[in-house]
């Protein structure tokens, strides 16, 4: 092929590529579009005026969802999925870099989490706190906790079951992440802290950490966006409060005015949101290292 | 390595222990190892110990018994009708195999427009960012937005019908097979796209040189040189869309308007109902048919290469 002349074939596939930007695009901004929908309007197009009156209305509620409850609990357990996610996919990363026993066991349920049917280990974690919760009420029986035993309801919830279910989804791509990380890292630095007299935690503080920053950033990043659009994993393992996507799931079937199409446009802000503020830490975070070796 | 530290017996190894161990390795990984014993190693056995339990309507009772798998399986035996669940899985298999052939089309040829028609590093990058952006935002979010355009009174059915092309909306377009197959596509084709990508990037450039010098055309080296090269990243995707689709029961939910039968919405449903035993059963067989698959793919490679 001459390399400086396009072939016919490249603008057939570029016709592909850009008729599937299309495909993937299109859509998502029709309702972005139809959530200033005029209060008139409806589901589909022609816009009947534009108005922010569909946001207003998400606000006051949903029949007898409150979304500002849902997006709070959503938001809330997304920020600590993120943490979570970032500090036990660094200490796994760390981990894999030497040798343990079970290291490659370990490799292979991670995958397995990736990739296994979600429905699967939804069911699995709520059968899980269903057990415990009739071994709990058992054992408050046994034991005359009668007061216990009228108030409790269930071990299930937000921030037990339902952090669990997330975190089978997020860890393994925040282990992936720091394998891809810790393959390019250069144990050259580290040798060098160490023969200047670093202590394995000073090396890690002041030479291991400002380098793989900006991927940690990265981890966090998936972290909080796949916990927050999460919904096959917890829709058996959440519990009584339903998590945004959850409560938006179940209003596709019962909502017929545009005020969906606000809710979906708000946590896509979210989410985009998050990606920016998160691509901005890196840069700054990229500009301060220069400026230190500069300096 | 070997060469510069000759005294190490373990090339790997050198550079850790020239470090010293600091904490250890396992103690490291065991909050990673203990979140995953807990909430899936253990869900999993559960889920297979219970799928052998009995179960009435108030509660579930531990006990040895087939009878939830005889229950799953009840009536198929009698050849004349597909029995409920058989039909269930077929259907199933029928969103697999299209999703699994569309997908894979559609992301080979995204990721192969992308590696070896985009010329620049940074051009390439950014279509790549372009195809994976609405990775980021809800799943439930993008198949909603398909609504407007498919539904009754969507755009497609009234610029067909303001044509002049069809009299009455299209029905199939929304709540159907069609548009179960479309949103999963719609939600799915990334997961080809990034693996087969990645294999593309890795081919050495010279060997198509090569091919071409030798006088292959540009189908030839498309498959024989690009198609077995990018083997990996093909079946590394078509693991994740096919245990992806296999298990889905939201899309299918929300795009078949919760009339479809997917053996994931059969197991949510089951559930709903609180009949756990039998919810867990479903999910073993799913399970193990999943797992064959996936070995199915594996061994693909396998014979692939041997070839």
């Amino acid at each position: 092929m001459d390399r400086d002349r396009r072939t016919p074939g490249f603008y057939l596939l570029a016709a592909v590529f850009a008729g599937f930007v299309l495909f993937l695009y299109g859509p998502m901004l029709g309702i972005f579009v139809l959530s200033f929908q005029g209060p008139e309007g409806g589901l589909t197009f022609p816009m009947r005026g534009v108005s922010l009156h569909w946001f207003e209305r998400l606000f006051e509620g949903i029949g007898v969802i409150d979304v500002g409850a849902a997006f709070r609990r959503s938001l809330a357990l997304g920020a600590v999925v993120m943490v979570l996610t970032i500090l036990l996919s660094l200490l796994a990363g760390l981990a894999f870099r030497k040798r343990f026993a079970g290291s490659t066991l370990l490799f292979y349920v991670t995958i397995a989490s990736l990739i296994m049917p979600s429905i699967i280990v939804s069911l699995g974690i709520g059968l899980q706190f269903r057990l415990v919760d009739t071994g709990i009420k058992a054992l408050a029986d046994q034991m005359g906790w009668y007061d216990f035993l009228s108030a409790y309801t269930t071990s299930m919830g937000l921030f037990t079951s339902g952090l669990g279910a997330h975190l089978t989804w997020t860890l393994p791509f925040g282990l992936l992440i720091m394998f891809a990380v810790f393959n390019r890292f250069n144990p050259a630095f580290e040798e060098a802290a160490s023969d200047l007299g670093a202590t394995p935690w000073q090396r890690f503080r002041h030479v291991v950490l400002p380098m793989i920053g900006p991927s940690l950033i990265g981890v966090g990043m998936f972290g909080f966006t796949l916990s927050w659009d999460e919904i096959a994993r917890s829709s058996q393992a959440i519990g009584d409060v339903n998590s945004l996507p959850l409560e938006l799931q179940g209003l596709t079937t019962t909502v017929t005015t545009p005020v969906i199409y606000a809710l979906g446009t708000l946590t896509t802000v979210v989410s985009f949101l998050v990606i920016g503020v998160s691509l901005g830490s890196l840069a700054l975070w990229r500009r301060r290292l220069r400026q230190r070796a500069a300096g | 390595m070997a060469a510069v530290h000759p005294d190490e017996s373990r090339p790997d190894d050198t550079s850790a222990a020239r470090l010293g161990r600091g904490v250890p390795a396992w103690l490291q990984a065991l909050p990673f190892s203990a979140a995953f014993l807990v909430f899936f190693v253990l869900p999993l056995a559960l889920v297979v110990m219970i799928s052998f339990w009995e179960y009435n309507q108030y509660e579930i009772i531990p006990a040895f018994t087939l009878r939830n798998y005889a229950d799953i399986f009840a009536g198929c035996a009698n050849g004349a009708d597909l029995c409920v669940t058989l039909r269930t899985y077929l259907s199933t298999l029928k969103f697999t195999l299209a999703t699994w052939g569309v997908t894979l089309v559609l992301g080979f040829t995204v990721a192969y427009f992308l590696a070896f028609h985009v010329r620049t590093l940074p051009m390439q990058i950014a279509c790549f960012v372009v195809c994976t952006v609405p990775f980021w935002t809800s799943n439930v979010i993008r198949m909603i937005a398909w609504m407007p355009l498919l539904g009754r009174h969507g755009l497609i059915n009234d610029t067909l019908i303001s044509l002049g092309l069809i009299r009455e909306p299209i029905e199939w377009l929304l709540y159907s097979d069609f548009s179960v197959v479309l949103a999963l596509v719609h939600l799915y084709t990334l997961f080809m796209i990034v693996p087969i990508f990645n294999s593309m990037m890795r081919i050495d450039r010279s060997l198509i040189e090569a091919a071409r010098d030798a006088g292959a055309s540009s189908w030839q080296i498309l498959w024989n040189v690009i198609v077995p090269l990018s083997r990996t990243g093909i079946v590394i995707g078509s693991i994740f869309v096919v245990t992806i689709v296999m298990g889905d029961f939201v899309t299918v939910g929300v795009m078949g308007g919760q009339q479809i039968a997917s053996v994931g919405k059969t197991i949510q449903v089951q559930t709903a109902y609180l009949q756990f035993p039998i919810a867990a059963a479903n999910a073993v067989i799913l399970l193990a048919i999943v797992l064959m698959t996936i070995w199915c793919l594996t061994r693909l490679v396998d014979i692939r290469k041997a070839l």
